[in-house]
């Protein structure tokens, strides 16, 4: 990438215009959507991070003199039937379901960001194929296909990756490959075509960095879709397998006593509830700062 | 005629395929020499834009070059394929007609007009920002040096057009192919950027073809016209010429539209009717259903181009009775 070096003394300012990175800070401090989503992710990732340090228990430690223990000083949020610390599950729990929820939508939205661009820009025989293979995985409902897949994969993380991986990536490319036809008739394109620019250059110069702006913003989306999706499975079973800690397990194993301790389900339904909020107020707060002017 | 820089014979272009192909530009011809200049005017539709990206090779999809020579100093540039670009390249340039969407919205304009110096003519990245720079004081940018600095929509409209022109000139071409490129700007500002296209004209010597609908435009840069209509060449001729003395009846029409401040006596004439549809073009000569000189057998038979024969070998038109038109 060439960018010009800063010429010494004041930085230049045309036209009362500043550099669009302040003009999105800018912006950024006067939206409550992103500040707020902003500080509810950050404080998530930091509790996933820190788990070690934070967390009073290992998770897997069993206290069995205080099974299913109810709120006490020993034991904050009560423990579950084979004595485990609730508190310390639902903290392990974030760094499971965080890290899976972002490694799942990482390939998805890679793959199909490259191949929505080149299918957009290179048209033809490309393109029908491409579009084909989308229009066929969107016909299915996303959980029938995922819940396929996972069977036929095996249950667990890596049934999930590869699941995701098939399905998810399909979103990002009709995105992209839907703006890429708008840009690649527009006429930077063609000057840049006329300047005598390789195509590798104009796809990866001109078009990505007008195309990839929708994707990034239904990125966050995504997380929140997939996050959930993963509590799900772990919910019916065919995600995460204990005695890692996740959510939809807690909620899942703490069903049948929810008459009596109720905490066991509900805390960590509402540990997805927060999260899911947190992730899609940060999203909007994005797509609103990051549209083009 | 082997002298002109840039030629064009028989060009044809057609838009579509087999039930809904029809012909967008037909059999269009015209030469500039070095330096010189040639206006191309139209209405919307006439084909004049089309015939510019053909000569680019920047034809949309389903649209095709179907027959036709260009040449470039006597040597034939190919419609489409790789060669096609790399025909051009440092040779033909392009000046868009909407200097918003010609630039790319992410990048500063001195990076942009820095790209094909840098990546294709393969200069040092202190080098191509100088170049950039220069190019952007040649093109009249007021403090260049700040101003690479900044991005598209921080500039005027006019600033962004000169933008545009110094990307197109970043390419050291010989001709210059301008696509309508002050119809977005101001008057005054116009005025500026025709200024600007003549200067360079006569500085670096770049041939200018400049498509237009706007006859006033037209006049102030060109030297030789070709009016277009329904995507035929139906007149050219030296531009006083032409405009002075119609020998076509589609262009006094056009002449006798314009607004002319200055003359209170008469007042602006449409032409009657309305562009036909490309797809159903009128038999015989095309404008026949709108000219008040036709005869009979105007509908009949496709009148074809032949020059007058008084002493000026340019001028010619695609009218059966230019002495008709001509008197008035």
């Amino acid at each position: 990438m060439t960018t010009f070096v800063e010429p010494p003394g004041p930085p230049p300012l045309a036209e009362g215009g500043r550099r669009p990175r302040h003009i999105l800070l800018q912006r950024a401090r006067r939206s409550p959507t992103l500040i707020i989503g902003a500080a509810i992710s950050l404080t998530l990732v930091l509790v996933a991070v820190l788990a070690p340090l934070i967390s009073p228990y290992s998770p897997d430690h069993q206290d069995l003199y205080n099974i299913l223990s109810g709120f006490s000083s020993k034991h904050l949020f009560g423990t579950d039937e084979l004595g485990r610390d609730e508190l310390s599950r639902l903290i392990w729990a974030t760094r499971t379901d965080l890290r899976v929820g972002f490694l799942a939508v990482i390939f998805p939205f890679c793959f199909g960001s490259v191949v929505g661009t080149l299918a957009g820009y290179r048209g033809g025989w490309l393109d029908t194929v491409v579009m084909r293979a989308v229009d066929v995985l969107i016909a299915f409902p996303f959980y029938v296909l995922v819940i396929a897949l996972i069977f036929v994969v095996g249950t667990g993380t890596t049934g999930i990756y590869v699941a995701f991986a098939v399905v998810d990536w399909v979103v990002y490319a009709r995105a992209v490959r839907s703006t890429t036809l708008v840009v690649r008739e527009s006429d930077y394109v063609a000057a840049a075509r006329t300047g005598g620019l390789p195509d590798s250059r104009i796809l990866l110069r001109h078009v990505l960095p007008n195309t990839i702006t929708q994707a990034v913003v239904y990125l966050t989306n995504d997380v929140v879709l997939v996050i959930v999706a993963v509590v799900t499975l772990g919910y019916l079973g065919l995600g995460v397998q204990p005695p890692t800690p996740d959510w939809g397990t807690m909620i899942s194993d703490g069903q049948e006593f929810l008459t009596t301790y109720w905490a066991l389900s509900t805390l960590p339904g509402i540990a997805v509830l927060v999260t899911g909020l947190g992730l899609s107020l940060l999203g909007d707060g994005l797509a609103d700062v990051m549209r083009p002017q | 005629m082997s002298s002109a820089l840039l030629q064009v014979r028989d060009l044809t272009v057609s838009v579509g395929r087999g039930e809904r192909r029809y012909v967008a530009v037909r059999d269009v011809g015209f030469e500039v020499p070095a330096g010189g200049s040639l206006g191309v005017v139209g209405e919307s539709g006439s084909g004049k834009s089309l015939t510019l990206r053909a000569l680019m090779a920047l034809l949309p999809r389903g649209v095709r070059a179907e027959r036709g020579v260009v040449e470039l100093a006597g040597e034939a540039l190919p419609f489409t394929g790789p060669g096609a670009r790399r025909a051009r390249r440092g040779r033909l340039a392009m000046v868009f007609q909407d200097p918003l969407s010609g630039l790319d919205p992410v990048y500063t304009v001195g990076t942009q007009v820095a790209e094909v110096p840098r990546r294709v003519l393969g200069a040092s990245a202190a080098a191509s920002r100088r170049r950039a720079v220069e190019l952007l004081r040649m093109v009249g940018m007021p403090d260049p040096e700040q101003r690479a600095h900044a991005f598209p929509h921080q500039l005027s409209g006019g600033m962004r057009q000169r933008v545009l022109i110094a990307m197109a000139l970043a390419s050291e071409p010989k001709v210059l192919l301008c696509d309508e490129p002050t119809t977005a700007l101001d008057v005054t500002v116009q005025a500026q950027v025709l200024e600007l296209l003549d200067d360079l004209r006569r500085r670096l010597g770049v041939a200018v073809v400049f498509v237009s609908h706007d006859l006033a435009v037209v006049r102030q840069v060109a030297d030789e016209l070709a009016v277009m209509y329904t995507g035929r060449v139906v007149e050219t001729g030296p531009a006083t010429e032409v405009l002075g003395h119609p020998a076509h009846p589609y262009t006094l029409g056009l002449l006798e539209a314009v607004v002319d401040l200055d003359d209170t006596a008469h007042a602006p004439q449409a032409i009657p009717g309305a562009l036909p549809d490309l797809a159903h073009v009128p038999s015989g000569c095309p404008f026949h259903p709108r000219c008040r000189f036709a005869s009979d057998d105007c509908a009949l038979s496709d009148p074809g181009f032949r020059y007058l024969g008084d002493g000026d070998a340019d001028r010619g038109t695609a009218c059966k009775y230019p002495e008709r038109v001509m008197a008035g």
